[in-house]
């Protein structure tokens, strides 16, 4: 019985990382419609800077702040070079350039930072309250989400330029109308997406390792987590990365063996894309012929 | 507005002109030619090279695989890489077990693969645009997990993987290994371009492109859409899987780590860089992948995919028609014909 708690525990703190790229992967499809493939490898590279500052001897927060602010940039950027000027071009391309920044990113990482597996940091202490149940990374895991939820709410509905971000994404031609800068929003999405990307990176080095490819599994179960929940849902899609993680963890320990999560990510995902594809929290799809 | 960046005059539907004859002359030459030196090239080469381009031609057949399903029908498959490993390991898995000759593995595994790709296009029917993308890219990734997977060792050789004897040229006749595989793989290929040519002009393939380009209109004028798109995505399959089984036969071994996510990406690769919608494209677009990687590894391991990531993103931006698109399109500023507006 304790074993399964602690099961549990540790599921709700790695469905907290899937819940954080599921939020980044949120924030994206919300205001474009389209799923970021890259968005594991973009926090893989985030993680990666802190990884660096940490080695230059920057204590762990001050190199957490720089490290969140690079995210930032980089997704801003990422949408204003590389999105913005590709223009309105079908699906297809966009998802061909988004396998691109994957694959990009990720020789990227390896070229400049080679294939070695390095251990990672937490913040946070071993135990927590002397409690075997939950480890102290796995608590602070949680807790950080729950602040990063907490946050993004208060953001979007009370100050005036989450309003603006919700209303271009909702509505941008009158939106527009009305006086908001669309594609400033759209950016800001990107950098913000990226932003909270990052925080799943740096929760998630901790506990399988850094290195180029670390994010290929945690990603997938993002996607699983997103779909599960709805993916036009930030709310859902916290829900469905919570619920994926204790799953995941439940299944690995006393059903199907460690050795086939990624075959349970894609069962669930080929599964909540043919039973109810819209997701638990989502909305369905009108389309306008 | 067409769903991919493929004009419609470019497609292999291409209205007859009055030039059409003389053209046709021309390609008969090239085709010649082109055979010609296809047939010279075990003669001619090192046997480290021909192996090159016997991967290079199974290479294109797996990349015109994906292409009939990406180019003609706008379906987006990230997960063709695990079609290639089915067909790789069920070639290795008759070899090693069932005692067959490699030939007789051919069609197995090409019935194996289109069922396999039915089934898997029946639901994925449901299924438009970045989620296909992304149940296909689940279980690219799955993969090899899967065939690791300890339920399948006795079968599949677990991480190891099997190792396979290569033919030897019937008949006492004087090819080494090398050079017979490539006359088998060529011979093999050279049917299956045909086919896709053939099939795609055919009923078949007009449906599948009446799909790609508006698939209300399409069903409305009496395609039966599910279907249409379920036969693209196993004939697509069984391309890739046939692929995979010459390419077990090639190498003489299949592992679960060589059929990773990237299987796939190089794939798609192989599709953009030579040209969505093209047949003739697959071959150039695998030319590209076989030897890109054998140029760049110098640099740097990652140097490869870093090139392969530029491309991808540089042909949406400059050439979105691919390499085969790019030249027709110069051809036909030669020739000073002005551009048919297509009912775009």
């Amino acid at each position: 019985m304790y074993s399964l708690l602690q099961q549990i525990a540790s599921g709700i703190a790695m469905g907290g990382i899937y819940a954080c790229l599921g939020l980044a992967l949120v924030m994206i499809y919300q205001s474009t419609h389209h799923i970021n493939f890259a968005q594991g490898e973009m926090a893989m590279f985030s993680t990666f800077i802190a990884f660096l500052l940490l080695k230059a001897g920057l204590p762990y927060w001050a190199a957490a702040l720089v490290t969140l602010g690079f995210g930032f940039v980089a997704g801003f950027l990422i949408e204003r070079l590389l999105l913005r000027p590709l223009g309105d071009v079908p699906e297809l391309s966009v998802i061909v350039v988004f396998i691109g920044l994957l694959i990009g990113i990720n020789s990227l990482a390896g070229w400049v930072f080679g294939h070695k597996l390095e251990p990672f940091p937490s913040p946070f202490p071993d135990k927590a309250f002397g409690s075997t149940l939950i480890s102290g990374h796995e608590l602070g895991t949680i807790g950080v989400v729950v602040v990063v939820m907490a946050v993004l709410f208060a953001f979007l509905r009370f100050t005036k330029v989450g309003l603006a971000m919700r209303a271009s994404a909702e509505n941008p031609v009158s939106s527009r109308l009305a006086g908001i800068p669309v594609s400033l929003m759209l950016s800001l999405g990107w950098g913000l997406s990226a932003l909270i990307g990052a925080i799943g990176g740096l929760m998630v080095a901790p506990v399988v390792f850094l290195e180029p490819n670390m994010m290929g599994g945690v990603l997938i179960y993002a996607f699983a987590g997103a779909l599960l929940g709805g993916i036009d849902n930030p709310w859902g899609a916290v829900a469905g990365g919570l619920i994926v993680g204790v799953v995941e963890n439940l299944a690995g320990t006393y059903v199907v063996g460690t050795e086939l999560k990624l075959t349970l990510a894609l069962v669930l995902i080929v599964g909540v894309l043919l039973i109810r594809p819209s997701g638990i929290f989502g909305r369905k799809l009108v389309v306008r012929v | 507005m067409s769903a991919l960046p493929v004009s419609p005059d470019e497609a292999p539907v291409a209205a007859q002109t009055p030039r059409a004859t003389s053209a046709t002359s021309w390609r008969l030459v090239a085709a010649v030619g082109l055979a010609a030196i296809a047939l010279a090239v075990p003669f001619a080469l090192s046997d480290y090279r021909i192996f090159l381009a016997t991967m290079t031609l199974i290479t294109a057949i797996a990349v015109l695989g994906l292409n009939m399903l990406v180019g003609y029908n706008g379906q987006l498959s990230l997960g063709h890489g695990a079609l290639y490993a089915l067909g790789a390991y069920v070639t290795a898995i008759l070899m090693e077990h069932g005692g067959f000759a490699w030939w007789a593995t051919l069609p197995v595994s090409a019935v194996v693969c289109f069922g396999f790709g039915l089934l898997f296009g029946w639901p994925a029917l449901r299924l438009k645009g970045h989620y296909l993308a992304l149940a296909t890219f689940a279980l690219a990734l799955a993969t090899p997990q899967l065939l690791k997977h300890k339920a399948l060792e006795p079968w599949t050789g677990g991480v190891q993987g099997l190792t396979l004897l290569k033919p030897d040229a019937p008949f006492g006749w004087k090819l080494s290994q090398d050079q017979w595989l490539y006359l088998v793989v060529l011979g093999i290929a050279a049917v299956m371009f045909v086919a896709a040519w053939n099939l795609l002009r055919g009923r078949l393939g007009r449906a599948t492109i009446a799909i790609r380009e508006q698939p209300i209109a399409a069903a409305a004028m009496g395609i039966d859409v599910a279907y249409t798109k379920a036969m693209t995505f196993g004939i697509s399959a069984l391309y890739t899987g046939v692929a995979g089984s010459l390419g077990a036969i090639a190498t003489a071994f299949v592992a679960p780590d060589s059929f990773g996510m990237f299987v796939s990406v190089f794939f798609l690769v192989g599709v953009v860089v030579g040209g969505l919608g093209t047949i003739s494209g697959a071959l150039v677009g695998a030319a590209f992948i076989q030897f890109i990687p054998n140029v760049a590894d110098q640099l740097s391991k990652s140097a490869p995919s870093a090139i392969f990531a530029g491309f991808l993103i540089l042909c949406m931006f400059l050439m979105p028609q691919g390499f085969v698109g790019l030249v027709r399109s110069a051809r036909r500023r030669l020739q000073h014909s002005p551009r048919p507006r297509g009912g775009d």
